[in-house]
């Protein structure tokens, strides 16, 4: 299990010598934030596109030089657009992709609400005197 | 009551227009988050003269800028499409982007110099300051060096004439009066 968590959270190895451990735990969670613009469905950490391997290089120098994770998000923003980032700044175009589930939820909900208001006010009506003989007649001849 | 029977239709009417529309969406072309803002200052060597410049090198527009590089096989497709342009007088200035100096200009000497000037971009940091992901990629500069379209990919004639061309008015009229000349020929 470690093994398989290892190679997939560093699958591609440069050694960087942080400065401290605060640094390199940074720089492991920012690189995983970070999606390549290249290889779409990675994160910086695991492709190996040379776009990744620059973005990597960019991300350890600005961490060591003492730049904040805001900081170092803006600067990729700037250059690559919110697309760059795994979880977008909501603005107007990331606003349906943020809002869309609760939308989704509150609109499922209100079905919910509609279906049951309804089934008060048309409480399912007895059977008619016919119909109650019916079935009694069917029943008689079956249950023994 | 009626009504209601056909909001199934409805929502799947609205379902299959939505994802219709998805297969015609490219979902490796990533929005530009450079559009609309001046080309970013740097300063680089000149490719061929070793002579430090930096953006105002690039006027004036509108222009082309050309990301390139030896190790870029779409580029050597679209190299002869550029010499084209170049010859109509469009203005292309090169970015050669990671490249070995001495290979790009071995290129250029071989394959012919479609480019104003080149920047050597070696490191890769005009590239990056610039949001580029690969190579080729082409930039409209407009008369002011705003940067008004990315191209990512080969560029050639469907794609000028559909995206660039509205750029360079100037030229597309020359394109139209050549056209008969040359079908002629």
């Amino acid at each position: 299990m470690l093994i398989l968590m290892a190679s997939s959270a560093w699958a591609v190895i440069e050694t960087y010598e942080f400065s401290s451990p605060d640094l390199a735990s940074r720089y492991h969670l920012l690189s995983q934030e970070l999606r390549c613009p290249k290889c779409q469905n990675q994160n910086i950490a695991d492709s190996n596109a040379p776009i990744a391997r620059d973005l990597r290089v960019v991300l350890y120098e600005q961490l060591e030089a003492g730049q904040s994770d805001q900081q170092i998000l803006d600067f990729m923003v700037a250059r690559y657009g919110q697309f760059v980032r795994y979880r977008p700044e909501v603005d107007r175009q990331t606003a349906l992709l943020w809002w869309s589930p609760l939308l989704l939820l509150v609109l499922g909900g209100l079905g919910v609400v509609r279906h049951f208001r309804q089934k008060e006010r048309h409480p399912e009506r007895g059977l008619t005197a016919m119909e109650r003989e019916h079935v009694d007649r069917l029943l008689k001849d079956r249950l023994p | 009551m009626r009504v209601k029977r056909f909001i199934p239709l409805a929502v799947f009417a609205l379902l299959a227009l939505l994802l219709f529309k998805g297969l015609s969406i490219d979902p490796t072309a990533l929005p530009a988050a450079r559009l609309g803002q001046p080309f970013p200052d740097f300063s680089q060597p000149e490719l061929l003269t070793e002579e430090l410049i930096d953006a105002s090198a690039l006027r004036p527009g509108p222009a082309l800028v050309n990301v390139w590089a030896t190790w870029c096989y779409s580029c050597r497709v679209e190299h002869p499409y550029l010499l084209a342009l170049a010859e109509q007088g469009v203005p292309i200035y090169g970015l050669n982007y990671k490249d070995d100096s001495e290979k790009a200009r071995q290129w250029l000497a071989d394959l012919g110099d479609p480019y104003r000037l080149n920047i050597a971009d070696r490191d890769g940091t005009v590239g990056l300051d610039l949001g580029v992901y690969g190579a080729p990629e082409t930039y409209v500069l407009g008369a002011d060096g705003v940067i008004l379209h990315r191209h990512v990919g080969v560029l050639d004639q469907a794609v000028f004439e559909q995206d660039i061309g509205q750029w360079f008015p100037a030229l597309a009229k020359l394109g139209q009066a050549n056209a008969p000349e040359s079908s002629a020929q």
